[in-house]
């Protein structure tokens, strides 16, 4: 297993209150998002937790696009992979921030 | 509570099939009754995948808690068929029996269990042996304590190994077409004893004998469901008002119905055979009857409902 974290600051918080989502399921070419807001914010981590080795680079480009995107302050994300592709991981991320300003 | 904020959809037009084990739950209690026990963001994760290299689920492939329906509390696991087959490990296993325990105390109207899992999760096999072993001594005390239990199967994973085990022990089952009951599956009967005694790749085969039209037309499953979530909570409303006292007598009834039935069926070669003396007209129409057409013959054949189990 690989673990990655990666920590952004960002321009506002993520609108809503919903205090945490969770998205998705852990199958093949699939993943779960858990998503709370529990940080400052203006910040915002991501943690993954994947079977698959070696993409560290792909993981980080997504979850900065995710970031800019979205502007997903005050969130934790945890990820359990399955081995999804980088345009799945990207539409769980918004669908799971989408779930939170509900 | 981090189920509750699963996506809203319309439980007519969800499918039990396609859906999860957190929409099925939210979509099957009254809306935002759900309320959930060891949530996600407890990460109560399997301590044995990671061993093998695998990934985990926050929830270890379970959803449990406490719900409305129709007004009444009930307390609900879904199993999550994706998630490893919807397999019983140490901790998917625990929450299941802490629920049915906890049943004892917080007397519910009835407990659902969701089920869509092949068995036992082989990576931690000697916690999901206890884990259906517990299971079944917990449904046990709980039907004792005059509490109905109710499993509900149209999953993708079927409901299979330890899981067509615990079902046998539930007051009531209800199954859709595309569910499936049996403890040995398919692949593995194929592996032990050969194609030509089991090919798993005959799908016809494979629902014929296995599927939920079968287990309804033998009195396996006590309601046949149309694949909606609206479907399904129907039927475990039903079926918690009509379930059967956990005594002698139903113990005695049971009995004497797998007697009779094994006396009756023992010979035939397959389930159409079966059909064919339960009376049915045209037992190779059975597979492409439609939920209305099927409901018909079910109320013409007489060990389709019974007083046991």
């Amino acid at each position: 297993m690989e673990s990655l974290t990666f920590r952004h600051t960002t321009k506002k918080p993520l609108p809503g209150s919903v205090p945490n989502a969770i998205t998705g399921v852990v199958a093949s070419g699939n993943l779960e998002i858990l998503l709370e807001r529990v940080l400052p914010p203006d910040a915002c981590e991501v943690a993954i937790e994947t079977p698959i080795a070696g993409y560290g680079p792909v993981w980080e480009a997504v979850v900065a696009d995710f970031v800019a995107r979205a502007q997903p302050g005050g969130l934790r994300i945890s990820i359990n992979d399955g081995g999804a592709r980088p345009d799945t991981v990207s539409l769980r991320l918004l669908q799971g921030a989408r779930l939170m300003e509900a | 509570m981090a189920g509750a904020h699963a996506a809203s959809t319309d439980p007519d037009a969800l499918s039990w099939y396609e859906a999860t084990a957190r929409q099925r739950v939210v979509a099957l209690a009254d809306p935002g009754s759900f309320e959930e026990f060891l949530p996600p963001t407890e990460r109560r994760m399997s301590p044995h995948l990671p061993l093998f290299d695998l990934p985990r689920a926050f929830d270890d492939g379970i959803v449990v808690g406490r719900a409305k329906l129709d007004g009444k509390t009930v307390l609900v696991a879904a199993q999550e068929g994706r998630f490893m087959g919807g397999a019983f490990g140490e901790i998917h296993g625990a929450k299941l029996v802490g629920l049915l325990r906890a049943a004892l105390t917080l007397k519910p109207a009835a407990v659902l269990i969701l089920f869509d899992t092949g068995g036992v999760r082989l990576q931690e096999a000697n916690a999901g042996e206890t884990a259906i072993a517990e299971t079944m001594r917990a449904i046990v005390d709980v039907r004792a304590a005059g509490i109905p239990v109710i499993g509900l199967i149209g999953g993708r994973a079927g409901c299979y190994g330890g899981g067509g085990l615990i079902a046998g022990i539930c007051s009531r089952l209800a199954v859709s077409e595309g569910g499936r009951i049996s403890v040995s599956g398919p692949e593995v009967i194929e592996t032990n004893k050969g194609a030509e005694e089991f090919d798993s790749r005959d799908r016809a085969l494979v629902w014929r004998t296995m599927g939920g039209k079968h287990r309804r037309l033998i009195g396996g499953a006590d309601a046949f469901c149309a694949d909606t979530v609206s479907a399904f909570r129907q039927a475990a409303l039903d079926l918690i008002g009509r379930a059967p006292a956990f005594d002698l007598d139903t113990l005695e009834a049971e009995q004497a119905r797998l007697e009779s039935r094994i006396a009756r069926f023992g010979d035939c070669r397959d389930a159409t055979e079966i059909w064919a003396r339960l009376g049915v007209n045209d037992p190779e129409s059975v597979p492409a009857m439609d939920t209305r057409a099927f409901d018909e013959t079910v109320s013409r054949v007489r060990e389709a409902d019974h007083d046991a189990r």
